[in-house]
């Protein structure tokens, strides 16, 4: 395991992926069609990356029921999100909420 | 990409005034300020993610210098994931990259705030550009553009959200590797949850389109998006158990295809029979 490549790596394409446009300012812009598909990009990765961790806590099972205190303080979230729009308020109600179920209700 | 034809273009090419020592610092502390919700969501997101670093099989100097060079949360989770599951360096670099590319939406969308500004400015704001500091300051950026005075601190803003939101992930992260030690239990807490509603609290507002406030200031739901989000999350279930999560990867790319596809369907349809056009169709643009 060569943790300094794999550290080098993992800062080159992140660093990479971040300075691209800033970097070259003012040289290349996208095509339209293309900055409407990235533009769908955030949700997509993190959605993909919220769904698993919440309907599979333990990474091996689906656990798509009412005694799963990740899917229930999610959907819970999404809803307070929608509701509001108020970030802190998702966050800290939705961490709450969790914890709650988590220790005490479920 | 294309070569810009006109490169010195800008639509917003104020004159920059200099700034003093105290709107520096007021510009700082308030880029900090607004920026602490997602510090809130991102303490326990770090702390686990020096707990679980050691057990993933991360030395200790790797753990420290993934949080403060790479400097990029989930990604630092994904990695941690894979090198658990025994995937090679290609695999975690290569993943590492695709969940990175949303940066390149986030900077596009900032470009035109940045372009003014010398190369050693525009690379330590690349370096320090998170989903948190994003979602702290675009919207303070983008309104601020034709307001001179606001322009000349932009910068020093986005560096007091940037410095506030890379101070609180090195520590945390020391915090978590000293508490994983002292207590082996502690990724079974449930602080992963974190991560999870922090990126619900940032996905959600995608979901509706900005209102106009000729329609009375309702905002509508975005199709596009939703079925971006649906797609992109039944397709991470179905392809879970792909190795190396190549599942992650092919949802994220179905999300996209599908949500840039229903909002091609929508522009033609709008094209053909504009007469159709409800008001949710016309917010989307």
């Amino acid at each position: 395991m060569n943790e300094v490549v794999l550290i080098g790596g993992m800062f080159i394409v992140t660093f990479g992926v971040r300075y691209l446009l800033w970097g070259t300012a003012g040289r290349f812009s996208f095509p339209p069609w293309m900055s409407d598909a990235l533009g769908f990009v955030p949700a997509a990765v993190l959605t993909a990356i919220i769904v698993p961790s919440v309907v599979m806590p333990d990474g091996q099972n689906i656990a798509f029921n009412n005694t799963n205190p990740y899917l229930l303080a999610a959907i819970c979230a999404v809803a307070i999100s929608l509701w509001r729009n108020n970030l802190m308020l998702t966050i800290v109600t939705g961490m709450a909420l969790f914890m709650a179920l988590k220790w005490w209700l479920l | 990409m294309l070569p810009n034809s006109n490169p010195t273009a800008s639509a917003h090419n104020a004159p920059h005034l200099p700034a003093n020592r105290a709107e520096i610092g007021k510009a700082l502390s308030e880029g900090a300020k607004a920026t602490l919700p997602l510090i809130v969501g991102a303490i326990p997101f770090g702390i686990l993610f020096g707990t679980l670093a050691g057990p993933s099989g991360l030395s200790l100097w790797a753990t420290l210098a993934m949080s403060s060079i790479v400097f990029a949360g989930s990604a630092q989770f994904i990695a941690l994931g894979l090198l658990a599951s025994g995937a090679g360096i290609s695999v975690v670099i290569a993943t590492t990259f695709v969940v990175n590319l949303r940066h390149l939406l986030y900077s596009a969308a900032l470009v035109e705030q940045v372009r003014h500004l010398p190369q050693r400015w525009r690379a330590s704001m690349a370096f320090f550009l998170t989903d948190e500091t994003f979602a702290a300051v675009s919207s303070r950026l983008l309104q601020g553009r034709d307001d001179p005075q606001q322009q000349a601190v932009a910068h020093w803003y986005y560096l007091g959200s940037a410095l506030a939101m890379y101070g609180n992930w090195q520590l945390c992260t020391w915090l978590g590797v000293a508490l994983g030690e002292a207590f082996p239990d502690m990724t079974g807490w449930g602080l992963d949850f974190a991560m999870s509603v922090t990126f619900i609290g940032m996905v959600t507002p995608y979901l509706r389109s900005k209102a106009r406030t000729d329609e009375g200031g309702k905002s509508h739901w975005n199709s596009p998006m939703l079925i971006c989000v649906i797609s992109a999350g039944l397709m991470a279930l179905a392809t879970w158990h792909l190795p190396h999560k190549l599942g992650l990867i092919a949802a994220a790319v179905t999300g996209i295809a599908l949500g840039y596809s229903t909002h091609l369907l929508q522009q033609q349809r709008l094209k053909r029979h504009p007469e159709t056009a409800t008001p949710r169709e016309n917010a989307d643009e």
